[in-house]
C-alpha cells in the first residue's frame, strides 16, 4: 500500500490515524507487561548477591531507557518543527514532554528504592544519577517554558530550541558509566551481547518494549487532545462525533 | 568549479566574515558603552557575589579544613548565581524599547551581534568574578595552587555561562515568571560547568591534577562558542516574531 | 530488612503514576472536546486549514 507520508503531516489527517493506532499499542503494552512480569517474577531466579530486590530492574532499566529515548525523539520532532514549521511536529514535542518527565521520575524513584538495600543509600551523587536528575530538570524546564509562552507557534519553536540544546545531556547519561568510576555497574547490555542471566535479560527486554508501546499509546492519546485544543476552531473538529456529542451542548 | 567561480566564492566568504566581525565589534562596543553608563548596576552585581560568598562561612563553620573543602564549590555556585542575576540585562532592556527589533533588522548577521553582546556580558560580569574569586578564596583558607586552578576554571567556565545564559535569556524574553523560569531553564545546562570547574580544584587538592577537568571545560567552551550564538540568535528571532 | 517493601514501593508508585497519567490525558481530552464544542457553536469557524502555516 503506497502511503503518502506528507498527507499525514496535517493534524486533520493524523488525528484518525492516531485514533486507530492507540488501542493496538495499548493492548500490546498490556500483553507485554504481563509476559514481562511473568518472566521477571515467575521465571527469573533469585539473584545470588541481591536476593529478590533486584527485580526492580524490570522497571528501572526500561524507564531509564525510555527517559533518554523520548527526549531524543522530542528533540527530533523539535528540529522538524524548527526546520519545516509544521504544526503537527510542534504538537508532538508538546505531547512527549510530560511522558518523558514521568519516565525520568520513575527511573529515579525506582533506582533510589533499589539503591537503599543494595548500596545502602537512597541517593548518591554518581555521574549517571546526577545526569538523570538533570534530565528531569530539562524536561520540567521545557514544560514550564511551554506554559509560560501563551502563543502556541512561538512555544513550539522555543521549546524546540531548548530541547535541542539539552540533547547533549543524553549521551552524557548513556556514557557516564563508561567515563567515570561510579556506583552504577558498567553496561551489561550491548549490541554484541549481554553479560546478564538470560531470563533476567529477557524479562528486561520484554518490559522495555512494553514501556515503549505504553509511551507510544499515551503520547498519541495526549497528541489527540492537543490537536483538539489547538485546532478547536477548525470545521473538521466541530464535525467530530466526540465533539458533537459533548454532554449539555445543544445541537 | 572554475577559477573565477572559486575566487568569487572566496571573496563572498571573506566579505561575509568581515561583516560578521564588524557586527561583533559593533555590538560589543555598544553594550560596553551602555554597561559603563550604569556602572552602579555592575557594582551591585559584584557586591552580590561577595555577599553570597561571605554568607556560607557565617552559616556553617569557621573551621579551616571544612572551609577549604567547601570553598571551590561555594565560589563556583555563587558565580552561577551572579551570572543568572545579570542575564536578563542582556536582551530585556533592548527588547523593552524596541531596539532589539532594530538590531535584528540591521545588515549585520544576528549571530554576530549576539556574540558581541555575549562578549560584553562576560567582560562586565564574568571577568570581574574571575578576578575577585582568588581574593575571596583567601576567606576559605584555600592555598595558592587551589586558587590558581579555581581562577583558571572560572576563566574558561564563565564565558560558557554567558554563552549558555544568552540562549536562556533569549528564550524567556518578555515572559512572566522571568528570573525563576530562566533559572529553571539554564541551571541544568550550567551543571556540567559547575561539576568540572569545582572538580578541577577538588582534584588538585587530592593530588590528581586538574588537567582532565580543565580540558573538558575547554572542550565545553569550544562547543559553546560554536553553537550558542546560533541557538541564541534563533531564540531571539522566535521571540521577536 | 524486609526487601519486599522496596519492590512494592517501586512497582506500586509506577502503577500509580501510569494510572494518573492515563486519567489526566483522558480528562484533558474531555476538556478539549468541550472547548471545541463551544467554539463550533460560535460563528467564524474556519472552513479549511488556515492560510498561514502548514
Amino acid at each position: 500500500m503506497a502511503l503518502n507520508w506528507f498527507k499525514l503531516s496535517s493534524p486533520a489527517s493524523f488525528y484518525p490515524v492516531a485514533g486507530t493506532l492507540i488501542p493496538w499499542f495499548a493492548g500490546g503494552a498490556a500483553v507485554l507487561t504481563a509476559i514481562g512480569l511473568w518472566l521477571g517474577f515467575g521465571v527469573a531466579p533469585t539473584d545470588f548477591q541481591q536476593g529478590e530486590v533486584y527485580r526492580i530492574i524490570f522497571i528501572h532499566v526500561p524507564s531509564a531507557w525510555l527517559s533518554m529515548f523520548l527526549y531524543v525523539v522530542m528533540a527530533f520532532w523539535g528540529a522538524l518543527a524548527l526546520g519545516f514549521g509544521t504544526r503537527l511536529s510542534g504538537m508532538m514535542t508538546q505531547a512527549i514532554a510530560p511522558t518523558g518527565a514521568l519516565m525520568t521520575f520513575i527511573a529515579l524513584w525506582t533506582g533510589s528504592l533499589w539503591g537503599r538495600p543494595t548500596w545502602g543509600t537512597y541517593w548518591a551523587w554518581d555521574a549517571r544519577m546526577t545526569s538523570e536528575l538533570i534530565l528531569l530538570f530539562l524536561y520540567l524546564g521545557i514544560i514550564a517554558l511551554r506554559q509560560a509562552i501563551g502563543e502556541p507557534r512561538r512555544a513550539d519553536r522555543a521549546c524546540a530550541v531548548l530541547s535541542i540544546v539539552g540533547v547533549v545531556n543524553v549521551p552524557i547519561i548513556y556514557y557516564s558509566v563508561k567515563w567515570w568510576n561510579t556506583l552504577h555497574q558498567g553496561a551489561s547490555v550491548k549490541l554484541t551481547g549481554a553479560s546478564m542471566e538470560t531470563t533476567m535479560l529477557a524479562g528486561m527486554l520484554v518490559m522495555s518494549v512494553a514501556f515503549w508501546f505504553y509511551s507510544i499509546a499515551i503520547v498519541l492519546a495526549r497528541l489527540r487532545a492537543i490537536i483538539l485544543e489547538r485546532e478547536r476552531d477548525a470545521a473538521w473538529v466541530g464535525a467530530l462525533p466526540e465533539v458533537r456529542n459533548v454532554a449539555g451542548v445543544a445541537r | 568549479m572554475s577559477a573565477e567561480a572559486q575566487t568569487s566564492v572566496a571573496a563572498a566568504t571573506h566579505a561575509a566574515g568581515d561583516a560578521a566581525l564588524a557586527g561583533v565589534r559593533w555590538a560589543l562596543a555598544r553594550d560596553l558603552k551602555l554597561a559603563f553608563r550604569s556602572r552602579a548596576e555592575l557594582g551591585v552585581q559584584l557586591l552580590f557575589y561577595v555577599i553570597v560568598v561571605t554568607l556560607f562561612p557565617l552559616a556553617t563553620t569557621p573551621e579551616r579544613n571544612l572551609l577549604a573543602t567547601m570553598g571551590p564549590g561555594v565560589l563556583w555556585v555563587a558565580a552561577l548565581l551572579a551570572s543568572l542575576l545579570s542575564l536578563p540585562r542582556l536582551f530585556a532592556t533592548d527588547h523593552a524599547d524596541g531596539t532589539l527589533e532594530q538590531i535584528a533588522l540591521s545588515p549585520y548577521p544576528l549571530e554576530a551581534l549576539v556574540s558581541g553582546k555575549i562578549a560584553a556580558h562576560w567582560l562586565t560580569t564574568g571577568l570581574p568574578v574571575v578576578l575577585l574569586a582568588p581574593l575571596l578564596g583567601q576567606q576559605y583558607y584555600m592555598d595558592g595552587e587551589s586558587l590558581t586552578v579555581l581562577a583558571a576554571g572560572l576563566l574558561i567556565g564563565t564565558p560558557i555561562l554567558s554563552l549558555l545564559g544568552a540562549i536562556g535569556a533569549a528564550l524567556t524574553l518578555g515572559l512572566r515568571g522571568g528570573g525563576g523560569l530562566l533559572a529553571l531553564l539554564i541551571l541544568p545546562l550550567y551543571v556540567p560547568v559547575l561539576i568540572f570547574g569545582a572538580g578541577a580544584v577538588d582534584a588538585t587538592r587530592a593530588g590528581l591534577g586538574a588537567t582532565a577537568n580543565l580540558s573538558l571545560l575547554g572542550a565545553g567552551l569550544a562547543l559553546a562558542v560554536v553553537g550558542a550564538p546560533f541557538a541564541a540568535a534563533a531564540a531571539v528571532r522566535i521571540a521577536l516574531d | 530488612m524486609n526487601h519486599w517493601h522496596f519492590i512494592l514501593g517501586a512497582y506500586g508508585v509506577t502503577l500509580a503514576v501510569a494510572a494518573i497519567e492515563i486519567l489526566a490525558v483522558r480528562a484533558r481530552r474531555r476538556a478539549a472536546a468541550r472547548t471545541a464544542a463551544a467554539s463550533a457553536r460560535e460563528p467564524g469557524t474556519r472552513p479549511a486549514n488556515p492560510v498561514r502555516g502548514a
